[in-house]
């Protein structure tokens, strides 16, 4: 049972209790409160001015997306590694069938542009059955198993590109890669058409509870008669379908694909899913949640760029802010028996 | 001998030694520059920083934490330790200090934050990779250090061999960081009480605190111990690429973690021998090694890795479930 998470040896009941998601909503709204007084403060009109969010809101959904794929192998009790190779496998995949079937007008290149889609969703369904299968059928634990298919599969992005890009999309892609809709950045949208069914599937649907039973206890789950392994080949489905979604955002942004883009974004997605309430041993968590640490993290990466910060003292900044968070936590945890005796 | 491999039919550890001997044989019938002296050296000294890392952090699997962020300690190790090496006339004694010390104090704060914080320790060191990368970043704007001092960039060979060509083979500082590693973690684990403890720690927490066991203390000891091997892994990376980048070692975490498993450690604790991450470093280095010498393009390299590594991890979670299925048998 204590293969499935690198957290088996945290008393359970004790990390449930630590992460119950309302009070780390409280928590983070009170943070982001706090950021927003002592980011205007110092900066004043320079934050909140029209440019200043919207390039918030091109570059949040990203990583948002990301953050999701992350978000529901982590509900599970699991963790997918693979996340960002996938992305980028997907992305090269319709990359390439753009650029050499999809240009130019009429109904061919219509269908070829949505054969494209279908290409990079169909790469990460192939990955994400591989991934779901190793896992629940071999018991290998998710993070080997996801380890392996991330290199695998960067290694088959790389050896097919041999480290190149490939650029030049139809226009829509550019649409939806830099263009508003009613001032709102495309991405947001997909952002957010993505997030609410995620968020209420994970909170309302019976896939959604049998995910999260899973990640609290994986034997009871299976004891009352679900077949557990059914559930987590589709959570590794969910997550690799999500991750191409984010890879296709990433070509859209960057009007190319690459076997690299976005490395830096997979750790920084547990952070993000950690730090808004997600528990890393599973069954808890909530996208409400992971938005606000979203919006968190933006908000001091783009404070910290128009303080004419390195962008690595932001990076610097969220494992603080993780940290920290989880410290306020455990102090305020400590500190409520004391004040109650008195 | 034939009680080895008696024994190796049953072990991890014996399964893996046949399949890196069956990569040794293959390759060196198929490529004429694998099995060379040269060959030998060239692999000792490349996968030195590799080899020491995965010493270290066999140590904190064992224990049942993980480390994320030996990269990011090593990478500021090296750092600072150069900066004040260019400084002052510190030598050889004062780069080893200031490299083991730095790591030593970040594995520390690993430990102390595993410690009080409550969150995993691989959402803490996956925080302190971010701050310590980070803040390494922002310090140096991301400058490297091309001019070392001579001393340091000459380094420390004895030459043990000159064959017929006149052509010298040295035993070099980076060979004896991965001998010294591996020595070290070996007697730590097999030879002394904490190492003991260390198993009892990583198999079952409970019953360790309950036998008296200080778990936080050992920590301490544990992610310590893999601050000062990344420190002096960091050292010798350094001498070896004879610069010194805060951004060339960022990355390579999971590479170290994937082969540390593959030398039959678990995720779980309590298992793991330092002959299997021997072994473990080894097969991924001969395959990446002798992917190259057989002329394979390199872009393909990572590929063949990640198949191994999915092919090695599903055949030990197999090989479990069959075990676990003969006892239950057993049981009934």
């Amino acid at each position: 049972m204590s293969e499935r998470s690198v957290t088996a040896h945290t008393p359970p009941r004790a990390t449930a209790a630590r992460f119950r998601p309302s009070p780390v909503l409280a928590r983070l709204s009170l943070l982001l409160v706090a950021l927003l007084i002592l980011f205007t403060l110092l900066l004043g009109d320079k934050l909140f001015n029209a440019t200043a969010i919207r390039s918030m809101a091109f570059q949040l959904p990203e990583l948002g997306v990301l953050s999701l794929a992350m978000m529901i192998p982590l509900l599970s009790g699991g963790l997918d590694l693979s996340i960002i190779a996938t992305a980028n496998l997907s992305a090269l995949a319709a990359a390439y069938i753009f650029t050499h079937f999809g240009m130019g007008d009429g109904t061919g290149a219509v269908i070829w542009n949505i054969l494209a889609l279908l290409a990079a969703f169909g790469v990460a369904g192939v990955i994400g059955l591989l991934n779901g299968t190793v896992i629940a059928y071999l018991g290998v634990s998710p993070i080997l198993a996801t380890l392996g298919t991330m290199t695998l599969v960067k290694g088959i992005a790389v050896g097919l590109t041999h480290g190149g890009v490939i650029s030049g999309f139809p226009s829509f892609m550019v649409f939806i890669g830099n263009g508003s809709l009613f001032h709102v950045p495309v991405v947001l949208i997909v952002f957010v058409l993505v997030a609410i069914p995620v968020g209420v599937m994970l909170a309302r649907s019976p896939f959604g509870q049998k995910v999260a039973m899973l990640g609290s206890n994986e034997q009871a789950v299976r004891y009352s008669g679900i077949d557990t392994r059914r559930v987590l080949v589709r959570v590794y489905l969910l997550s690799a379908l999500l991750s191409a979604v984010a890879g296709l955002l990433m070509m859209a942004r960057f009007n190319s694909a690459n076997a690299a883009y976005g490395e830096s974004y997979l750790l920084i997605t547990i952070l993000a899913a950690v730090l808004g309430g997600v528990d890393p041993a599973g069954g808890f968590g909530k996208v409400s949640g992971l938005v606000l640490s979203l919006i968190v993290l933006q908000l001091v990466s783009t404070a910290a760029n128009l303080l004419n910060i390195s962008q690595f003292l932001s990076l610097a900044l969220w494992g603080a802010v993780l940290l920290g968070v989880a410290g306020i936590g455990r102090i305020s945890a400590w500190a409520k028996p004391m004040l109650k005796r008195r | 001998m034939p009680e080895f491999l008696k024994r190796g039919l049953h072990s991890h550890e014996g399964k893996l030694l046949f399949v890196v001997l069956a990569l040794i044989i293959f390759l060196s019938l198929a490529t004429p520059s694998f099995f060379t002296l040269q060959n030998l050296v060239d692999l000792l000294t490349s996968y030195a920083f590799s080899g020491m890392l995965a010493a270290g952090l066999l140590v904190v699997l064992i224990s049942g934490g993980i480390d994320i962020s030996f990269t990011a300690s090593a990478s500021v190790a090296q750092y600072v330790a150069m900066t004040v090496a260019n400084a002052y006339h510190i030598g050889w004694l004062g780069v080893i200090g200031i490299c083991g010390g730095v790591g030593i104090v970040c594995g520390l704060l690993n430990a102390i934050l595993i410690g009080t914080l409550g969150l995993s320790s691989i959402i803490v060191t996956i925080a302190t990779l971010n701050v310590f990368f980070g803040l390494l970043m922002f310090a140096t704007h991301g400058n490297e250090i091309f001019a070392l001092p001579d001393w340091f960039v000459n380094g420390a060979s004895w030459i043990v061999y000159t064959d017929k060509n006149e052509t010298p083979y040295a035993f070099n500082l980076q060979m004896l960081g991965l001998i010294g590693a591996f020595v070290l973690t070996a007697l730590l684990l097999t030879r002394t009480n904490i190492g003991r403890q260390i198993y009892a720690l990583g198999s079952n927490k409970d019953a360790a605190q309950r036998i008296g066991i200080k778990v936080f203390r050992l920590n301490l000891l544990v992610y310590g111990y893999m601050g000062f091997v990344a420190g002096m892994a960091s050292l010798i990376q350094a001498q070896d690429a004879q610069s010194v980048s805060p951004n060339a070692l960022v990355g390579r975490e999971l590479d170290v973690l994937a082969a540390v498993v593959l030398g039959g450690a678990s995720l779980t604790g309590g298992v793991g021998t330092v002959s299997g991450t021997i072994l473990g470093v080894m097969l991924l280095a001969c395959l990446e090694n002798g992917l190259l010498l057989l002329g394979v393009p390199s872009y393909w390299s990572q590929c063949f890795t990640g198949a191994v590594i999915l092919i090695a991890v599903s055949a030990l979670a197999i090989e479990r479930q069959r075990h676990r299925a003969a006892a239950r048998r057993v049981m009934a």
